[in-house]
């Protein structure tokens, strides 16, 4: 798989490249701002960009405007945002815009090398990954709706479905076994009133309901 | 040798400062001969003594006083600091009032008083102790006049040489008087020049707590700047070289499989410190200055900090505009404090925080469920809040009564 990298600073740019060629991506063009990223991205389709939200010349959210004139002009390119601070707006700014291949880090998640790289494919073959952290905030900001009706369980089980886990990967988290996950996720799709579908579908509606985007 | 020095300096004393007193009052008397010559000019230009020329008269007489007065002020602060290096200072501050306002307030009502009572007054003092000087002078110097003047000038009995010495004996001594009262009068002088010419005390402290405002906005700014500067050194510099650091300890951990035991294990606590490290280098930078709160405002970084306390919170910002640095810094920081207070003494289970806009003030309220019994002052942060929000001219409240629920209400002063 081909990645653009685009971040300003030149020790973190360094470090993701290797840990990305480590995991198999051949890396086709690193950056250091948006306007770069935006003619790397326009010559090179890759199939997924790791791109730094604070970037010059303003160092604010860059990054994030960048990634949404990705996502519109080139929708096949997946779009990893690397950030210091989670900031939930991000996450729906991008989640607003389009539902696939996004994802939104805190930086210090490069570190985990193996699932940094895991993350990185799973938003590159069009999956969705939202740092633990976003998620928790994202939490703190729902006032009302359906989500009320989840037990505080269910709604543990969503947020790892948001951060992009598989059942399998909730079951470990939570320690639970894997039916119990999936007993988990079907009463919530039920208290949401999700349409009957094919289950990944259903999993991404449900993680779009509770970041409050559908 | 040491006791004619001690003899000299003793009967020097007093004329002390003679030289600059003098012309000090000199100079007043210019000035308020100058003013009665101007008040006397329509006087002397319709050059009759009927009563309604001397009506005339009075009435633009008064109202070139009137005229005057700025100047007059003006004129005798000059004299002031020119002559005995006293700055009283301007009443007005630095500008420059209309002369309406300057009338109507009493500041003007002092100065007239200073310019048409007192002024005159001192310099009758003034024209008296003038004259003692002169008397004075010419008696001290009795025998020079004897020796100088042609003899058929002389007063006839100066040539007595008894009468001389009296007369040279008195006049030392009227020197000696004349200069104390130079003296007291320059003093006095000073002191009603001061309270008239000047700003009274209450003008003084409010000009003082306008400076001290003032001063301190400033200070706070700067404070919240330099705090600004840190956060971003620290977040280009040490944090991304940690971050850096981490990865590549991650990819050594990754890749080095086949390293003895002993090997894997250090690299692995490695790993561990750097990315711990990462960590409390990211809340330390949060507690200085949270980028997000400068970039998306205090929304955006209250939940933030929301999502990171253990217990759940519930946060509502009601604000449509963003506010000054200085005020949305001080909300974070009373709603990171408070909450960290209620994750560590409340025991409580949910909380609450709200931000809206009262008017000219953001209020910022911040509930939870739990123990109470907070107080300020018993080293819950809570005084330390206190001083941070008094540091804006804001209030905080408590309400925590023993059982629960705590409310604390802090309202910050904020420019529409």
């Amino acid at each position: 798989m081909r990645a653009v990298i685009a971040e300003d600073s030149v020790l973190l740019r360094i470090g993701v490249v290797r840990v990305l060629e480590m995991a198999g991506f051949e890396v086709v063009a690193e950056v250091g701002d948006a306007e770069a990223l935006l003619a790397a991205v326009e010559e090179h389709r890759p199939d997924i960009a790791v791109v730094d939200v604070r970037m010059p010349p303003g160092f604010t959210d860059e990054g994030v405007r960048a990634a949404l004139v990705v996502k519109r002009r080139w929708p096949r390119t997946a779009v990893l945002l690397l950030s210091q601070y989670v900031e939930e707006r991000y996450a729906t700014d991008l989640l607003s815009a389009n539902t696939s291949g996004i994802g939104y880090l805190l930086k210090q998640r490069v570190a985990d090398v193996e699932e940094f790289a895991a993350t990185v494919r799973r938003v590159a073959e069009g999956g969705t990954a939202l740092d633990p952290q976003v998620v928790s905030q994202l939490l703190v900001r729902r006032h009302s709706g359906p989500l009320d009706r989840l037990t505080p369980r269910e709604r543990e089980v969503l947020e790892l479905m948001a951060g992009g886990r598989s059942n399998a990967g909730i079951a470990e988290q939570l320690v639970v076994s894997e039916s119990a996950v999936a007993k988990h996720i079907n009463s919530i799709f039920a208290k949401l009133d999700l349409p009957k579908a094919d289950a990944d579908h259903r999993r991404v509606l449900a993680v779009l309901h509770f970041l409050g985007v559908a | 040798m040491r006791t004619v020095t001690r003899l000299q300096g003793l009967l020097l004393r007093p004329f002390r400062g003679t030289q600059r007193q003098v012309a000090f009052l000199a100079t007043g008397l210019l000035i308020q001969f100058g003013v009665l010559v101007v008040m006397a000019l329509p006087l002397i230009v319709f050059n009759a003594m009927s009563t309604g020329a001397v009506l005339l008269a009075l009435v633009a007489g008064l109202a070139v006083a009137v005229l005057m007065e700025p100047l007059l002020t003006r004129a005798q602060h000059a004299r002031f600091r020119t002559r005995l290096g006293v700055d009283i200072p301007s009443p007005h501050g630095g500008r420059r009032p209309r002369l309406s306002e300057w009338l109507r307030s009493p500041v003007g009502r002092r100065q007239l008083l200073y310019h048409w009572l007192y002024g005159p007054l001192l310099s009758l003092g003034a024209l008296l102790v003038l004259l003692t000087w002169a008397v004075a002078i010419a008696a001290a110097f009795t025998y020079v006049w004897i020796w100088a003047v042609p003899p058929e000038w002389r007063l006839q009995h100066l040539g007595s040489s008894t009468w001389a010495a009296y007369l040279t004996v008195a006049g030392i001594a009227v020197l000696d008087l004349a200069a104390w009262l130079s003296g007291a009068l320059t003093r006095l002088d000073t002191r009603v020049a001061t309270v008239l010419l000047g700003p009274s005390r209450a003008e003084q402290l409010a000009r003082r707590v306008e400076v001290l405002t003032e001063s301190r906005a400033g200070l706070v700014d700067v404070v919240d700047a330099e705090r600004r500067r840190i956060e971003r050194d620290l977040h280009d510099g040490a944090q991304q070289r940690l971050v850096s650091l981490a990865v590549n300890l991650g990819i050594a951990k990754a890749t080095l499989g086949d390293l003895p035991e002993d090997a894997r294990r250090v690299i692995d606590e490695a790993h561990r410190e750097a990315k711990e490290a990462i960590e409390e280098l990211s809340s330390l930078v949060r507690g200085l200055h949270p980028a997000v709160l400068e970039d998306r405002g205090l929304d955006a970084a209250l939940s933030g900090l929301a999502a990171r306390v253990p217990v759940p919170v519930r946060v509502t910002v009601d604000l449509t505009a963003r506010l000054s640095p200085t005020i949305e810094s001080v909300a974070y920081f009373v709603v990171s404090e408070a909450l960290t207070n209620v994750v560590k003494h409340a025991e409580a289970s949910e909380g609450e925080v709200t931000v809206e806009r009262a008017g000219t003030s953001l209020l910022v309220v911040i509930r939870d469920d739990g123990v109470g019994g907070a107080e300020p002052g018993r080293g819950t942060g809570l005084s330390g809040l206190a001083k941070r929000v008094a540091s804006v001219d804001g209030t905080l409240a408590v309400d925590s009564p023993a059982g629960g629920p705590t409310v604390i209400t802090v309202e910050l002063p904020c420019v529409p």
